[in-house]
């Protein structure tokens, strides 16, 4: 029951259109660093760029694919007219006037600190007023999430929370919750900077704040994604799902365990004791368990379809999957990335290992990896599954799907591990330009290359992408009938408290939060003699 | 389903999952605070509290083994708020104040004797050079004499008239030089960044000089004695480092290009 497909289609096009420039940016950046360009007279430009890239992709492009998505499923999953549509357009202005007031000082220079802010650099103070905005527009979702499914459970007492909403506002909450270590950063100390009321900042401070919110957001880029697994593939490829109650423990982990490890991205920085650098990683290491119970259980689902028609053997049923669903290909895709990502990413939650990779093009072929290849290609599949309900008309072209999910495949593999291994030679990250004539730096040379030309394939594949969103706007209208979620081999009928709500586990994000972070916070902000001087922007 | 049955012990979901929590938390932390600090010899720890206050990262109060170094350095703190905003008192004091300078800087601020050329200069820079040639962070046999009696608001003054003073051709200007590859892209290879980055043509930071039309001799001299280690009042060794790194053909480069460059339009102070 989709009843306000205008207010989901303006989150999907807005977030696919800021995606499509911030991506020709990304494809920009790879070039002129390459040595298939001359080194560029002013790395400005590629520091103006890459902020415009890092803050589309990272703040409004996921928040905005979470925030449509979360709608359809508060409507179709709970089959109720969506409380607080006004309230919703409200939260999408507020988003998309941030985003715009993020974007100009950046285009104009003023605010090249790069989307993770990197105090004591300070830039102009509309760029972080603008990602404030942003923030609260989202918030605007969280607490119409929240509202909506307490509305539901009024007029469904003891009744099973569907799992699509369950998960959503998992993802809500720690969505809310992970960006008040931003907030607070930028609230607190970095705005007041920027409008010229202090002139000194802790950046030590800013950082591990920054850290509260810089590796939980992952996940909430994330649960979209998972949500997809759980909820749209098992349908989509005519199977079931195999378990619901995996799925939902899946997701209340996740809600515990993704905020308290956020210390592992400040490995190298003096300001924060070994001990809870250690206590970090530790839970860092737990988080492999949900993504570890999803694959399982999503492939457990895939193998049922594949029964269903008809596989055979120990192996054989691989083969009777439907390989020319687009969304089989995507969640294949998506898996074979995430493995690759998630096996690099118990190398960076390692303390030892870490010292080896750490602000290396490693790290940035990780969350590429991760991130642009097995997240936003689930993007897509979300996409593709939707728009047939949300516009009325169908998406006939199935030939072009799956190109265009290849290519995003082949072009994310080609471009990042090659940005892998050049990490691990030792080439750092953030620099506009790399002298290749270096003997040191010569074999680096032709990785750089290779990862240009999957840029330029993943280029292609976003245009197809936004090809494929377009033409199905003009095709004849058709009747897609309700838009449905995966149903559970064994549909629960009766959960536990534990599986049907979110209170005891957002206790324990918050227990764990104080225990991880508090120690930390309150020693750098007790100490006295750790700020530094702002460095403006443009300043001389 | 009620939220006391949720919150409470006597319910067997809820006790496993606090109870694994806390398990996990506290089997780490003994980790993390008790047995990693004890295993490493060289922590020196006075116990098991040392250890985990070690951990934790509280200050451990042990005193600074690093020597005092043997020249004085400079302690001049620069931000870009530093003598923003001067007033006309201030401007006017530092005009009469730089009547004791002209003799090498030129009466409008622009040297004929290869003497740094002072007019439209950053306050900021006058401040903070005149500030270290006080303190003996910085050495010259002309201006310590000069600075030695100087006081802060006569140092605030005169960084203030110079900046006020219009920026003005230098005395013989060569024809503009096109930047070479040190000005423009450093040599990243030997951790020099472009000498434009900071010092004018792509950017300005805050404490860098303006060096546009500036003296070849005197830029070179100053390169020089910054790979020499003869000057040394560059916060945290910014220069030295670089310079260090330089070949001699790269310091003619940037003396030379810098030199040639015409002054900007005249920048407004109000």
């Amino acid at each position: 029951m989709l009843v306000n497909r205008r207010l989901i289609l303006a989150h999907f096009w807005l977030a696919f259109a800021v995606f499509g420039l911030a991506l020709l940016l990304g494809a920009w950046q790879m070039f002129v660093r390459s040595p298939l360009h001359t080194w560029l007279s002013n790395p400005e430009w590629y520091y103006r760029s890459l902020t415009a890239h890092g803050t589309v992709m990272g703040y409004v492009f996921p928040t905005l694919v979470a925030m449509g998505f979360g709608y359809a499923i508060a409507e179709s999953s709970l089959q109720q007219r969506l409380i607080g549509v006004r309230w919703a357009w409200t939260g999408y202005g507020l988003l998309a006037i941030g985003a715009v007031m993020a974007m100009v000082p950046v285009a104009l220079g003023r605010a090249s600190v790069l989307y993770t802010f990197y105090p004591p650099l300070i830039g102009n103070a509309f760029y972080y007023i603008g990602v404030v905005l942003v923030v609260v527009g989202s918030w605007v979702w969280v607490a119409l999430m929240s509202v909506n499914l307490y509305a539901w459970k009024k007029a469904h007492p003891g009744e099973v929370v569907p799992l699509p909403m369950f998960a959503n506002v998992a993802g809500s909450y720690l969505w809310a919750w992970t960006a008040v270590g931003a907030a607070l950063e930028l609230l607190f100390q970095i705005i007041p900077v920027a409008l010229g009321l202090k002139s000194t900042i802790d950046a030590g401070l800013a950082r591990v704040f920054f850290s509260w919110t810089l590796h939980a957001i992952v996940y909430f880029w994330l649960i979209p994604s998972y949500i997809a697994y759980y909820t749209i593939v098992p349908r989509a490829i005519g199977g079931r799902l195999y378990s619901d109650t995996m799925a939902r423990i899946s997701f209340i982990l996740f809600l515990v365990v993704a905020m308290p490890i956020g210390i592992h991205h400040v490995f190298a920085d003096p300001m924060v004791g070994a001990g809870f650098k250690f206590v970090h990683s530790a839970f860092t290491a737990l988080v492999a368990v949900p993504t570890l119970l999803t694959v399982f259980t999503i492939c457990a689902s895939v193998e049922i379809a594949s029964r269903l028609r008809g596989g055979r053997g120990a192996f054989g049923w691989v083969r009777a999957l439907p390989w020319d669903n687009p969304i089989m290909l995507a969640v294949t895709f998506s898996f074979v990335m995430l493995g690759f990502g998630g096996a690099g990413g118990l190398i960076n939650m390692s303390y030892q290992l870490n010292t080896t990779i750490h602000n290396t093009q490693w790290i940035t072929g990780h969350f590429h990896l991760i991130f642009g290849g097995a997240i936003v290609i689930m993007y897509f599949a979300i996409a593709y599954d939707l728009w047939p309900h949300l516009t009325g008309r169908a998406l006939t072209d199935l030939r072009l799907m799956r190109t265009q999910l290849w290519l995003w495949f082949i072009g994310m593999i080609v471009t990042t591990f090659p940005w892998h291994y050049v990490g691990i030679l030792g080439m750092p990250r953030r620099m506009a330009y790399y002298d290749y004539t270096n003997p040191a730096l010569a074999p680096e040379a032709i990785q750089v290359t290779i990862s240009v030309i999957g840029a330029v394939i993943l280029v292609i594949s976003g245009a197809l992408f936004l090809t494929v969103l377009i033409r199905g706007q003009r095709t004849p209208q058709a009747d897609s009938g309700p838009y449905r979620f995966s149903v559970a081999l064994h549909p629960p009928t009766s959960l536990p408290a534990v599986l049907n709500s979110h209170g005891l586990w957002i206790a324990l994000m918050i227990a764990l939060t104080i225990t991880n972070y508090g120690f930390p916070i309150l020693n750098l902000a007790a100490r006295s003699g750790t700020s530094v001087p702002a460095v403006y922007v443009g300043a001389q | 389903m009620s939220a006391r049955e949720l919150f409470s012990f006597r319910n067997p979901h809820t006790r496993t999952a606090v109870s694994v929590t806390a398990f996990v938390f506290l089997l780490s932390a003994l980790i993390g605070f008790v047995l990693l600090p004890l295993a490493q010899p060289h922590l020196q720890l006075a116990g098991l509290w040392d250890a985990i206050c070690s951990a934790a990262g509280v200050p451990r109060g042990v005193a600074s083994t690093a020597a005092p170094p043997a020249e004085p350095t400079s302690k001049v703190v620069l931000t870009s708020a530093t003598l923003a905003h001067p007033s006309q008192q201030s401007i006017g004091r530092g005009a009469t104040l730089a009547q004791r300078c002209a003799i090498c800087h030129g009466p409008t601020g622009i040297s004929r004797a290869d003497s740094p050329n002072l007019a439209g200069q950053y306050a900021a820079v006058i401040y903070k050079e005149l500030a270290d040639f006080r303190s003996g962070a910085r050495v010259n046999a002309v201006m310590t004499p000069f600075a030695t009696n100087l006081t802060d608001q006569e140092i605030a003054d005169l960084a203030a008239y110079y900046a006020y003073l219009p920026r003005l051709p230098a005395f013989h200007p060569e024809p503009p030089r096109a930047p070479g590859t040190i000005v423009v892209y450093g040599a990243p290879s030997r951790g020099i960044a472009p000498c434009g980055s900071c010092h004018g043509s792509l950017d300005n930071k805050t404490g860098s000089p303006w060096l546009e039309g500036q003296s070849a001799v005197y830029l070179k001299a100053q390169l020089e004695a910054f790979a020499s280690g003869q000057r040394r009042n560059d916060i945290s060794a910014q220069m030295r480092n670089i310079a260090r790194a330089m070949t001699s053909a790269e310091i003619e480069e940037a003396a030379a290009y810098y030199a040639s460059q015409p002054a900007e339009v005249v920048k407004a102070v109000e």
